[in-house]
């Protein structure tokens, strides 16, 4: 009974978009007041109703409702029971309506934080998020329904893929669909923007904290995405540039040039058409990035069952929204107006770059992602795309981008003195090009890459602590700086800890495979690793084979570990767990490889692989860091502000459309 | 106005080199296995003492259907499988595949057996010589011993009519 209750309530909750997305445009459009305020309550109506299907559906997961197909496929009674949770978006089905949940969020959040925006606008934003739903829900109920039943129900289900069945992945689909989908509301902004014929400062202000949010998602869902490949796929790598992993890094980079073209939009009123192109853009390779993993055009370790006709439909979406966006786009943007000029060298002009790297950055993983496909299309063959491309593209991008990071924030808007920036940025450059000498020597070996990455992080944290110490100086203490100003450095800050991360995992990472029985000691990076002894036993729902090794360093006992090789009963597939002694300047992990005794031998051998990584916890420490950043910039008064009485005028006059000569 | 067409168009040509992917199945790697002999085994069939030898085979061709009663997509199209084993048309071999002798067969009692025999792989040993990727499987093997087409997933009754069946009939002339 309780799956037909969820499914009825998709259906209500579609016949609900429908209103939410056709009545309030029209409503804004020929100037009809209640039409115009069902938004509010259809986006709210909408998300209870998504939320009481995604409940029906967990219901069915916690009680093991096995004639529930979805269910059967993805959970089994010895799952953990949070896992049994957490397996509701472990599939196809069961993640797209995650998707529109969050969707729908998104929606309701925005209807009921708005209040000081005007009507129109409110009704024209949720409208637009009430047709992207349209279509996701349509998808949802016609080619994946998470409520189809499999009867006779069997008795046990098939069990959640091993690999998922992780805290890291409780998480991490719900933080990055959280991302993708937050980008909805920058979308649904513009377009109604465009729709409206308002591309001002006040639309790039009402976008920022929205924006920013969906950022702020999408980075920690990616990097708590890599941490989960780092300790859980025991290869201690940290970004394979995976198509799927490409998938959600696209829109974070057109993201993060959208929130700094948003800046320039809000402060300067210029960038106006660019932005909006950013924010479709973003929007748009969150589409695509579904349509890549949900239709299985690509192989990838994400991608599980797949069906032809799914993709159609996803295709067939992706064409009407973001063709029906460009359009739009094509058809309105020529009338936008600049904004205002600036000087050759001024922040406007360095943003630019920044937009423009970021953008390139996003064109090459696109292409590198999309490479195999096209080849394929064009049958020139079948072949894989793998990170030599991507470092070589992507690295040379990024460093020049980097740098800038030091620059940008010195510049003013509009005229900026290049030699005062130069003077005020000398003790940084000294200081930047002097970690890039001394700081791979101290490491062991200097490499012109490790040096050109501690110059870089210690570039952009010196250039932006004395920036911070300026603005004090000025005077006003603490809080006479806004809190977007804080947010900005302490972003900054967190991409100079990943840089250095980043740099000193590639440089100066140790890693060795042996064969190790009990009793046998290898060293890597000064730590001594001794195999103690191999045992059996038993998990909830798998067999594990569990070594104990012992760490040393100097002669010095630290601690036992206790990597594991986990074989899952009702898949029989076997995982392995990586034991990893996590550090503030360097992780030791150790994994258990394959049992190397030949029938009949008896020494109890395991192939074992150790690794060293300096500072690679700092990698995902930056991205708290940025992710912290964007909360705090979210969290500037200046969005808190009722628009001022002039614009709400100015709005009222505009809705009324066709009033004329009323006296300014 | 020209110039703000271009993220369309380019947007256009995307779409069409999507559309294209869709038709191209990224799976369908060329399996190594295929025009080369199946892999020799001699495995005891399910419920008997005999044992089960692809040479056996020689001179028909067959299906080898890798199948398991714990593998929820193996019911999917088992339907299908006992459908198709009615008519007669081509023996069809089972491989059981990493599974329990009791629910094995209880699962053949319960949903009915289109297998002239099963071969019982129950650490799946055979499983890795023909590259078993994921269960259900089906292999189609011609007179001479030679894997002509390795079906992975659930066999549909698309497939089996489009894809399965002519290759059939073309291997039988």
């Amino acid at each position: 009974m309780t799956p037909e209750l969820g499914h009825f309530a998709l259906i209500l909750a579609f016949v609900v978009a429908l209103i939410q997305g056709i009545l309030p445009l029209i409503g804004a459009q020929r100037n009809h007041g209640q039409w115009v305020a069902l938004a509010r309550p259809a986006a709210q109506t909408q998300f209870l109703l998504i939320a009481f299907a995604f409940a029906c559906l967990a219901h069915g997961f916690l009680n093991n409702d096995f004639s529930v197909a979805y269910i059967a496929h993805h959970s089994n009674t010895q799952l953990p029971t949070l896992y049994r949770f957490s397996a509701v978006w472990g599939g196809h089905e069961g993640s797209l309506l995650l998707w529109v949940l969050m969707l729908a969020g998104w929606a309701a959040a925005v209807s009921v934080s708005s209040r000081h925006l005007p009507e129109t606008m409110v009704a024209r934003v949720l409208a637009v998020l009430g047709l992207v739903s349209i279509g996701l829900l349509a998808f949802v109920l016609f080619t994946s329904n998470p409520f189809d039943r499999l009867l006779p129900a069997p008795a046990e289900g098939r069990d959640l893929n091993p690999l998922l069945q992780d805290p890291g992945l409780v998480f991490h689909p719900p933080m990055l669909y959280m991302g993708y989908v937050g980008f909805s509301v920058a979308f649904a902004f513009a377009i109604a923007a465009l729709i409206s014929g308002r591309l001002d400062a006040a639309w790039a202000r009402w976008s920022r904290p929205w924006t920013t949010a969906a950022w702020v998602f999408l980075t920690l869902g990616i990097a708590l995405g890599s941490w989960w490949a780092y300790y859980e796929l025991g290869w201690g790598g940290w970004w394979f540039w995976d198509p799927v992993e490409n998938a959600s890094f696209l829109p974070w980079l057109v993201g993060t040039a959208l929130i700094h073209s948003l800046a320039v939009t809000e402060k300067r009123g210029s960038f106006k058409n660019w932005t909006v192109l950013l924010a479709i853009a973003a929007f748009s390779l969150s589409l695509l990035g579904t349509f890549l993993v949900r239709s299985g055009v690509l192989t990838s370790v994400h991608a599980f069952a797949t069906d032809p006709r799914r993709g159609v439909f996803i295709l067939i979406l992706l064409a009407i929204v973001v063709g029906g966006s460009l359009l739009l786009f094509a058809w309105r943007a020529p009338k936008v107006h600049a904004g205002g000029n600036s000087g050759l060298f001024s922040r406007e002009t360095l943003l630019l770059m920044n937009n423009v790297l970021l953008v390139v950055a996003a064109g090459s993983v696109l292409l590198g992602t999309l490479y195999p496909l096209l080849i394929d299309a064009l049958n020139m063959g079948k072949l894989s795309v793998g990170p030599p491309y991507f470092n070589a593209v992507f690295v040379p991008i990024m460093v020049p981008l980097l740098l800038l990071v030091g620059i940008g924030p010195l510049a003013r808007w509009k005229h900026a003195d290049l030699k005062d920036i130069t003077a005020r940025l000398r003790v940084a450059a000294v200081l930047a090009v002097l970690a890039g000498i001394a700081l791979p020597k101290l490491m062991g070996e200097w490499s012109a890459l490790t040096a050109l990455g501690c110059l870089i992080a210690v570039w952009i944290t010196a250039s932006g602590v004395f920036q911070i110490i300026e603005r004090l100086q000025r005077g006003g203490g603490l809080k006479s700086a806004p809190a977007s100003f804080w947010g900005m450095h302490l972003a900054h800050f967190g991409l100079a800890v990943f840089v250095i991360g980043v740099t000193m995992v590639g440089g100066y990472q140790e890693e060795k495979d042996v064969r190790m029985a009990p009793g046998d000691t290898v060293s890597v990076g000064g730590y001594s690793f001794r195999l103690i002894g191999i045992k059996e036993a038993r998990g909830p729902n798998y067999l594990a084979t569990v070594g104990t090794v012992e760490l040393s360093q100097d002669g010095r006992v630290l601690k036992n570990m206790h990597p594991e090789k986990r074989r899952y009963l009702s898949s029989s597939m076997p995982m392995t767990e990586a034991a990893i002694d996590a550090g503030f300047t360097r992780d030791v992990y150790v994994s258990l490889g394959e049992p190397l005794d030949k029938p009949g031998e008896k020494t109890g051998a395991w192939s074992v692989r150790v690794y060293y990584k300096p500072f690679i916890d700092w990698i995902w420490g930056g991205c708290i860091f940025m992710g912290l950043g964007g909360v705090l910039a979210m969290l500037d008064r200046r969005y808190r502000i009722r628009v001022k009485s002039a614009e709400t005028v100015a709005e009222t006059v505009m809705s009324k459309g066709t009033v004329a000569g009323t006296p300014a | 106005m020209k110039r703000f067409l271009i993220p369309l168009g380019a947007f256009v040509v995307l779409v069409i080199f999507l559309a294209i992917g869709l038709t191209r199945d990224p799976r369908d790697v060329p399996s190594p296995l295929k025009d080369k002999p199946a892999p020799a085994f001699s495995l005891p069939q399910l419920g008997s003492d005999k044992a089960f030898s692809p040479a056996d085979m020689q001179g028909r061709v067959w299906l080898l259907n890798v199948w398991a009663s714990w593998c929820v997509s193996c019911r999917q199209e088992h339907p299908i499988l006992v459908a198709f084993a009615k008519s007669g048309n081509t023996p069809i071999v089972g491989l059981n595949y990493k599974d329990q002798i009791p629910d094995a067969k209880k699962w053949l009692a319960d949903f009915g057996d289109p297998y002239v025999l099963s071969a019982v792989d129950a650490d799946g040993r055979v499983g890795i010589n023909y590259g078993v990727y994921g269960v259900p499987e089906t292999y189609v093997i011609d007179k001479a011993g030679v894997i002509r087409l390795k079906h992975t997933g659930p066999v549909t009754a698309d497939s089996l009519k489009n894809q399965i069946l002519p290759l059939v009939a073309a291997l039988n002339k």
